[in-house]
């Protein structure tokens, strides 16, 4: 076996595996791809009902209503627009009102979404980007008084 | 006084790390002695000097010094001692100083140990490691100095992060830098070779000890950090595929294929530009993993707070790394000369194999963690890749990969008989099959991949089995024999068995803790109980608790199996009032084939009509089938590195010379 030939068994190779990741991605991509939504862009962009999404925003102060069966209704807003969620499960250790939180679901027919996972951050301090980037949004982003407020 | 003593320290590093970083690299070029002898005494002050700056900054935790800025952020009086002192690198500044710290411990080994490696090969080594450690050096001094002071002091400090104040954490960042930074070697071995212009078998032997250590180190890190979030977040999982995650696992994927291609490179002169190339990219990740997150460029459940001046800077600082060793690997690899030859269907070809699938793998791996940062820059739009991707793509090809791991070993050099390594492995893939059956019929009604995901591990926990018998000729030949064949066979080979046992043990665990999970969240009131898998909860009430510098609230609940008592958990719900956070401390028995969990959450309602009467808990009930030997697969793995690591062939790249003394220390060390 030439050392040319060897090289281009190699190269076939690497382009064959390369090729089986790119389809698996692809495909993967498909259905595994979870856009973010802002209370505001869920108002004014049209989301079928049913997709995966993900909602940003601060917990509305006194919204937190818990129910039997450990359900949780709150309610989420960038302080120009806001949505009600609801989630069935244990919440968070950092989840509380007046801060941010991530949610991840998908909007109901009666405009409750319904969140599957709320995400949990490990830090007091810690703002999730896309939180700061919708309340930077609808305008009323103050990260002096956020970092006061803490 | 001694913050003051710790700062200059840092910054007398910076000034050595400079001259290490120019006279050798000159030297060598210009041919002076004299110039590249400076890299070993400079490597070793510049660790002092780190390592000064390293204690002054513990002093300030220790005694609770709060006029300096790093110590009011993440530190409190009543803090315990050992958080008070991994208190030193539970923040950005503090991590970055222990970065350095293990940088320059391992220049200094170099230079301590590198005693038999040509001059011109050392002094460049020493030179790349000192740019590596400008970079970082002035990182800190210039955008995080942790020495900063703070007037007037304030009585108290803002503790550190609860999530944080765990042994589980305390060891996990030491662990991974070790590995990160441990393969900083190997990224100036490439980059010093590739100046030189020649890699050669003895090359390969000098670096192959320095990536083992980093691997095993690495492999310790991960899984110190899996364990953490899987008992200390209470969700009952150990691997979320967060960006966080992904940027520590990237390293560890390119590092064990660089670790195999090195292999290649000291027995067959083969695989040359690649390892090359390798090295360069592991080192990178490397530096990914240790910054993106830190400079909030991705978004991560895992996330700390962070500062965003610092993207910019670190963003530069991998331009010029990552950007710069790859315009060098494209400009002078061509003129390394290629080496042995061999056949598809050879050891080299299995690992060639090996390297492809490692590294498409890590590229999906990739993809998925930064892709929301291209599709955020291009078109505005947020996204994030879940789980799904990862198990959809990175799944797939750990397939092959693990399947061919047990034929891999047992192929000869140069070119390999297909057939006859099948033959032998006839025992290996019945036991298998056998395991695949019992696994089926035991589970029937379950996950359908998951009895054909265990066969698959018992295929590689087996063909490893086979592959050491066959070595010591175990029932071919007189007991006797085999035994001393045992004893004669080198710890490397040892190594590598035990870290391929090691990822089938660790794959039996994720396939059990995945497929055969069962999660059960509930509200209970104290009296109650409940069923779960078999095992009778019954939930005695919650009790007040104080500790040091947090309250807990601590449920009890008696766990029985047909009547016989099997554990007694004890969850917690702690709050730490300095920082205003609660935390969540599960409660795990564990029987060695499947883990009980308890976690025990809010006051809630039973039910609709009870309104704010009658309040029981929420609480959440995991079994977890095999889930600890997710863990015990990689010790197993990291033990299988380090007695690798402990052949005397390797140690210290002493070519084909004994070592004298045995006492030696490891490089890692």
């Amino acid at each position: 076996m030439t050392r040319k030939r060897r090289r281009l068994y190699i190269v076939a190779l690497g382009m064959l595996s390369l090729a089986v990741a790119a389809a698996l991605v692809l495909t993967a991509f498909e259905d595994n791809l979870v856009f973010f939504y802002s209370p505001t862009d869920l108002k004014e962009k049209e989301l079928p009902e049913g997709r995966l999404v993900r909602i940003g925003g601060l917990v509305e102060e006194e919204s937190i209503q818990r129910g039997a069966d450990n359900r949780v209704s709150f309610v989420v807003t960038d302080l120009s627009n806001s949505v009600p969620v609801t989630y069935q499960g244990i919440l968070p250790d950092l989840f509380r009102e007046g801060q941010g939180v991530v949610a991840q679901g998908s909007l109901g027919p009666d405009g409750v979404f319904v969140a599957r996972e709320v995400l949990a951050r490990h830090d007091e301090n810690y703002m999730p980007p896309e939180v700061a980037e919708a309340l930077r949004k609808s305008g009323e982003w103050r990260p002096a008084e956020e970092s006061a407020a803490q | 006084m001694i913050p003051e003593i710790g700062h200059f320290a840092l910054l007398l590093a910076l000034v050595v790390a400079c001259v290490q970083g120019s006279l050798p690299m000159l030297g060598a070029a210009w041919n002076r002695p004299s110039w590249m002898a400076v890299g070993q005494p400079a490597a070793l002050a510049q660790m002092f000097c780190v390592l000064v700056s390293f204690l002054a900054l513990t002093q300030a935790y220790v005694v609770s010094d709060f006029t300096v800025l790093n110590v009011v952020e993440n530190s409190h009086s009543a803090k315990p001692m050992l958080y008070k002192v991994t208190g030193v690198w539970g923040n950005h500044e503090g991590s970055l100083l222990l970065w350095v710290l293990i940088l320059t411990v391992f220049g200094a080994a170099v230079a301590a140990f590198g005693a038999n490696l040509p001059p011109t090969l050392k002094a460049r080594v020493l030179s790349v490691q000192a740019w590596i450690s400008i970079g970082f050096l002035s990182f800190c001094i210039f955008t995080s100095n942790p020495f900063e002071r703070v007037f007037p002091p304030p009585p108290d400090g803002s503790d550190l992060n609860p999530l944080l104040q765990d042994p589980g954490l305390a060891f996990h960042p030491p662990m991974l830098y070790l590995g990160y930074v441990g393969f900083s070697i190997a990224f100036s071995f490439a980059v010093a070779a590739l100046i030189e212009g020649r890699v050669d078998a003895a090359w390969a032997r000098w670096v192959r000890p320095w990536t083992l250590a980093a691997w095993s180190f690495l492999t310790a890190g991960i899984a110190l950090g899996s364990w953490w979030a899987y008992y200390e977040l209470g969700w009952g999982g150990w691997w979320f595929w967060d960006p966080v995650e992904n940027v520590s696992f990237m390293p560890w994927l390119l590092g064990t294929a660089l670790l195999h291609s090195a292999v290649v490179v000291e027995k067959r002169d083969a695989l040359k530009v690649w390892t090359i190339l390798l090295a360069i990219l592991t080192f990178s990740l490397s530096l990914l993993g240790t910054f993106i997150v830190r400079s909030g460029l991705l978004t991560s459940v895992h996330a700390f707070a962070v500062d965003p001046e610092r993207g910019l800077y670190v963003l530069a600082l991998l331009a010029i790394a990552i950007g710069g060793s790859l315009t060098l690997f494209a400009w002078r690899a061509p003129a390394l000369k290629a080496g042995g030859l061999f056949a598809p269907i050879s050891r080299e070809g299995g690992l060639v194999l090996n390297n492809l699938l490692l590294a498409t793998a890590t590229a999906t791996v990739l993809i998925g963690t930064l892709y929301p940062l291209f599709l955020e820059a291009l078109s505005g739009e947020r996204v994030s890749v879940g789980p799904p991707f990862f198990n959809l793509t990175f799944g797939p090809l750990m397939v092959p990969l693990v399947a061919l791991m047990a034929v891999g070993p047992l192929l000869s050099w140069k070119r390999a008989d297909l057939a006859g390594v099948l033959g032998r492995l006839k025992f290996a893939f019945l036991g298998s099959v056998i395991v695949t059956g019992a696994v089926w019929a035991f589970s029937y009604g379950g996950p359908v991949l998951a009895p054909l995901a265990m066969g698959l591990g018992a295929w590689l926990l087996l063909g490893t089995l086979s592959e050491w018998a066959d070595r010591v000729k175990l029932f071919r030949a007189p007991l006797s024999e085999s035994l001393s064949r045992a004893r004669g066979l080198p710890r490397a080979a040892y190594g590598m068995s035990l870290a391929h046992a090691g990822l089938a043990i660790c794959i039996f665990g994720i396939v059990g803790s995945t497929a055969w999970k069962v999660e059960e969240v509930l509200v209970m009131r104290p009296g109650d109980s409940v069923t779960v898998a078999g095992y009778d909860y019954r939930f005695e009430g919650v009790q007040g608790q104080e500790g040091p510098n947090y309250q807990a609230n601590r449920a009890r609940f008696m766990v029985t199996r047909d009547g016989q008592a099997v554990a007694v958990l004890e969850p917690e719900k702690r709050f730490y009032p300095v920082t205003d956070m609660p935390t969540t401390e599960a409660a795990i028995h564990t029987t060695g084939f499947a883990d009980l969990y308890a976690v025990i959450g809010d006051p809630a309602p039973v039910s609709a009509e009870d309104g704010a009467k009658g309040r029981g808990w929420t609480v959440r009930i995991y079994y977890e089938p095999l889930v600890s030997w997710i863990w015990f697969g990689s010790l197993v793995m990291m033990l299988g590195g380090f007695l690798s690591l402990s052949d005397r062939r390797l140690r210290v790249g002493a070519p084909r010379r004994r070592v004298k003394a045995p006492a030696l220390a490891q490089p890692a060390e």
